[in-house]
């Protein structure tokens, strides 16, 4: 709800909103960019913006075209499936403001990931690289075994922060090392490893899953260039992760060594 | 037989729940979901997770839970699967909490309880301000632990098209699109879960995610399955209006002390608190989204021009914002960029949540033997209206009966198939077919925005007859124009008009069920409300309604509630009675 005289003063700055998308027709497919331009009002975010040319699917040169693909769901930022690059930043499109953005907005898919069509893109490694690394709590089954151990608030805290984790992939988007020459699993699944350490049932894995992140493309393919905690729309402190388990595989390595 | 698989469709908190009960006792599970299943709309909940553990010593039990939920819901849910349900949910609070759900503690290491609407009792268990989302994640990572033992098959970016139903209606599995190749398949299975969610997507701009379409709920009405209380919509008071979506301003911001007011005669006037002394600002959504409608429309005050009034957390401790809502208050200042903690939040009500939904029994049985469903795409729980922070009970509660009963069901029975499946799959394959053929005037899209406006403007807040009657008209009209759609997409890969075109013909059949169903219901229930019907009349009913699929529109007839427990009384929140 933008009050009114911001909206008189928007509308004059700006009638249309001018919109560039790179667009491919499928993996593999040559990429083109396409431009759009809608009539401004107010509160439009980027998801908007693709609805609005979804139900009039015409270009700025007044082409018909198709619409464009792209996922998102929860449209307020907590299931992670709008990210894409908006202005060359990686970032959930629903919290992207047309009124906040450059024009013309320029809206491209994930680069790390391959695309499926337009803006849409395959994240499905993300997905498996939490099985390997144990991402979980093991229970003995889900039939009642009473409360769970008392913790402290400050503890719940710094978990908490960890399992806001959307799996939406700015992290692995911004980080240099993460590519297709590498193997590195990207500081998600590090942070994953780190949450799930300091569950106090977690940690009674705390060994094997600490393990998962030693060998190649774990943790010490981390080149230190802290862009992951940058892009986190989350805020997760993952570089501190990152830290915390270097210590953590240094002393199990040295017990490892010393035979315990 | 081969190596037994069931099917669950939906990653939600229901599916996800159903999943590990199946996978636990060693059965495998395929599971299908349109999105990758830790971003289905169980994320969005924010508030918190109903059970009456009583960590408060506020004498909190199940039995007042029970009370509270029926009385919240106006006495429509049956009454025995609702106790079932709140005597379980302690144990669920401790099931979520060793599956490693970061609740937030109180000082001595136990879980905290914050207060929710219609209830006197701290009895919502918490994590930050993205319970659901936690919850989700929680379940989600003990489906991967199964995934990878082999046990569970994901099928991910999979839309649920129809059951298969055999010549003797049992149903036999389901046929699914694969929304990246665009190619039908047909999966069997003896026993099939719907956890598929509601339907916010009906009324266009809701706070409901975009998968939210209701299509799979109403593609099995229209091969048998019954729909029940179709027309029971709760309209969430506190929304943020955007033009995409409305998002959902929690409830536990009234729970944490946010009060609900405007400007009359330039000073503030707390209307929540002055007409319901008894509950305040924490009356249940209904009489809420009721008393802001009334001030905007009746009274006619706006805030700078604009239908909103405030929610107002600026006297509460900014620290104490931060740790305890700090989720939500951020989704007011990305949206709005305006902080919460120093300004007052403006706000209105928002369709929010889908009390109806298929019909199920006791065992989360539809009446096509062998589909069941559990989470918001059932109606049991919730009675006319749900008191916040049930559903996330309601969803793993359902899940956690219904794996056992299609255990159950599928070693008494497996249907024999016969020709169904490929039958079903042909049938599928021609109509996406013809779909794709559609070279008409009209676009998916702006029919869509078209059935939103309608029904959020006539099937909400307040009904009336004529209104009602004139927007089954326009459904009509929408049909037609429907066969008129052209399609403007002729990819053959990830082609979301397709798919979206299905659905919209799914969405205007639910539309008709809704909207014919607030029409035949002639009283004032929960969040069902006609002005020219003000009272509740439980006479004639303090029944079911229960939606039948026929060529010519909804079919509806009425089943007595299950009222064994505690016999309806008047709902009132201005005073205590109880």
């Amino acid at each position: 709800m933008v009050d009114e005289q911001n909206h008189e003063q928007n509308k004059a700055e700006a009638k249309n909103i001018e919109i560039r998308v790179r667009r491919q027709d499928g993996p593999g497919g040559e990429a083109s960019w396409e431009e759009f331009s809608l009539p401004w009002k107010a509160q439009h975010n980027v998801i908007s913006l693709l609805m609005a040319i979804q139900a009039a699917p015409v270009n700025a040169a007044g082409q018909a075209t198709r619409p464009i693909v792209w996922d998102c769901n929860c449209l307020e930022e907590v299931c992670g499936a709008c990210t894409m690059i908006v202005n060359g930043k990686v970032r959930q499109a629903c919290t992207a403001l047309a009124d906040e953005l450059e024009q013309p907005i320029q809206l491209e898919p994930m680069s790390k990931f391959p695309v499926v069509r337009d803006l849409s893109v395959d994240r499905s490694r993300m997905f498996e690289k939490l099985k390997d690394v144990h991402a979980g709590v093991q229970l003995d089954g889900s039939h009642d075994l009473g409360p769970g151990p008392r913790q402290s608030a400050a503890n719940q805290e710094q978990t908490y922060a960890f399992s806001r984790c959307m799996t939406c992939g700015c992290c692995l988007e911004a980080c240099p090392q993460y590519n297709d020459d590498s193997e590195f699993m990207g500081a998600n699944a590090l942070g994953q490893v780190f949450l799930f350490n300091l569950n106090p049932i977690g940690a009674v894995q705390s060994e094997e899953r600490l393990e998962t992140i030693m060998g190649r493309g774990g943790l010490s393919d981390c080149g230190n260039a802290q862009n992951c905690v940058e892009a986190c729309p989350k805020d997760i402190p993952l570089t501190k992760a990152i830290a915390s388990l270097g210590r953590d595989v240094t002393v199990k390595s040295l017990r490892d060594l010393l035979g315990r | 037989m081969a190596e037994q698989r069931l099917i669950v469709v939906g990653g939600g908190l229901a599916g996800l729940m159903a999943t590990i009960k199946i996978a636990e006792s060693g059965v495998g599970v395929d599971l299908f979901s349109v999105v990758p299943v830790k971003r289905s709309h169980s994320v969005c909940a924010q508030g918190g997770i109903n059970a009456a553990v009583n960590l408060k010593g506020e004498g909190d039990s199940p039995a007042i839970h029970f009370d509270d939920t029926v009385y919240g819901g106006d006495f429509l849910a049956n009454q025995t699967p609702v106790r079932n349900m709140c005597d379980k949910a302690p144990e669920i609070i401790y099931l979520l909490d060793r599956m490693g759900v970061p609740f937030s503690r109180t000082p001595e290491g136990n879980l905290d309880f914050r207060r929710f609407g219609g209830t006197k009792h701290h009895r919502t268990a918490y994590a930050g301000a993205t319970t659901g989302q936690q919850l989700l994640y929680a379940l989600d990572e003990q489906v991967r632990r199964y995934e990878a033992e082999g046990l569970v098959r994901k099928f991910e970016n999979w839309e649920f098209l129809s059951a298969v139903v055999n010549e003797a209606g049992t149903c036999t599995g389901i046929t699914a699109l694969d929304l990246l190749s665009m190619q039908i398949e047909v999966f069997e299975a003896p026993s099939v879960l719907l956890a598929t969610g509601g339907p916010g997507i009906v009324y266009g701009r809701s706070t409901n995610s975009m998968v939210n379409t209701g299509t799979a709920a109403a593609a099995v009405y229209q091969q048998g399955a019954s729909y029940a209380n179709g027309e029971f919509i709760q309209v969430h008071p506190t929304a943020i209006p955007g033009q995409d979506k409305l998002r959902l301003i929690s409830e536990s911001v009234r729970g944490e002390g946010g009060r609900v007011w405007t400007v009359r005669d330039g000073k503030p006037w707390y209307f929540l608190e002055e007409w319901y002394p008894a509950y305040g600002n924490l009356v249940p959504r209904d009489i809420a989204s009721r008393a802001i409608h009334k001030v905007v429309f009746e009274h006619g005050i706006q805030i700078d021009d604009q239908n909103c009034v405030y929610l107002d957390v600026t006297h509460l401790d900014p620290d104490m914002l931060t740790r305890k809502l700090g989720g939500v208050l951020e989704i007011y200042e990305k949206f709005m960029g305006v902080d919460p903690r120093f300004t007052p939040m403006k706000v209105f009500p928002a369709m929010h949540y889908s009390m109806g939904g298929l019909w199920v029994d006791a065992e989360q049985k539809t009446d096509i033997p062998g589909l069941f469903a559990a989470g918001e795409c059932e109606y049991q729980y919730h009675g006319a209206n749900r008191l916040g922070a049930n559903s996330l009970l309601s969803c793993i509660y359902g899940g956690m009966i219904v794996g056992p009963n299609m255990l159950a069901r599928s070693a008494e029975t497996a249907g024999e198939g016969g020709s169904a499946a490929a039958d079903q799959k042909a049938r599928m394959e021609n109509r996406f077919a013809k779909l794709r053929s559609m070279d008409g005037t009209e676009n998916a899209y702006a029919l869509w925005n078209e059935l939103g406006d309608w029904m959020t403007r006539n099937v909400t807040v307040e009904r009336h007859n004529d209104r009602l009657k004139e927007t089954d008209e326009k459904l009509q009209e929408l049909m037609e124009r429907w066969q008129n759609i052209g399609m403007t997409d002729h990819g053959q890969r990830a082609n979301q008009e397709l798919s979206f075109t299905n659905q919209l013909w799914n969405m205007l059949e639910l539309a008709r069920v809704i909207t014919l169903g607030a029409l035949a219901r002639d009283e004032s229930r929960g969040a069902h409300y006609k002005p020219d019907f003000p009272e509740r009349d439980d006479e004639n009913f303090l029944k079911t309604t229960k939606a039948t699929w026929t060529a010519d529109g909804p079919q509806l007839d009425y089943e007595d509630v299950d009222t064994e427990h505690v016999v309806p009384r008047a709902r009132v929140y201005n005073v205590d009675i109880r």
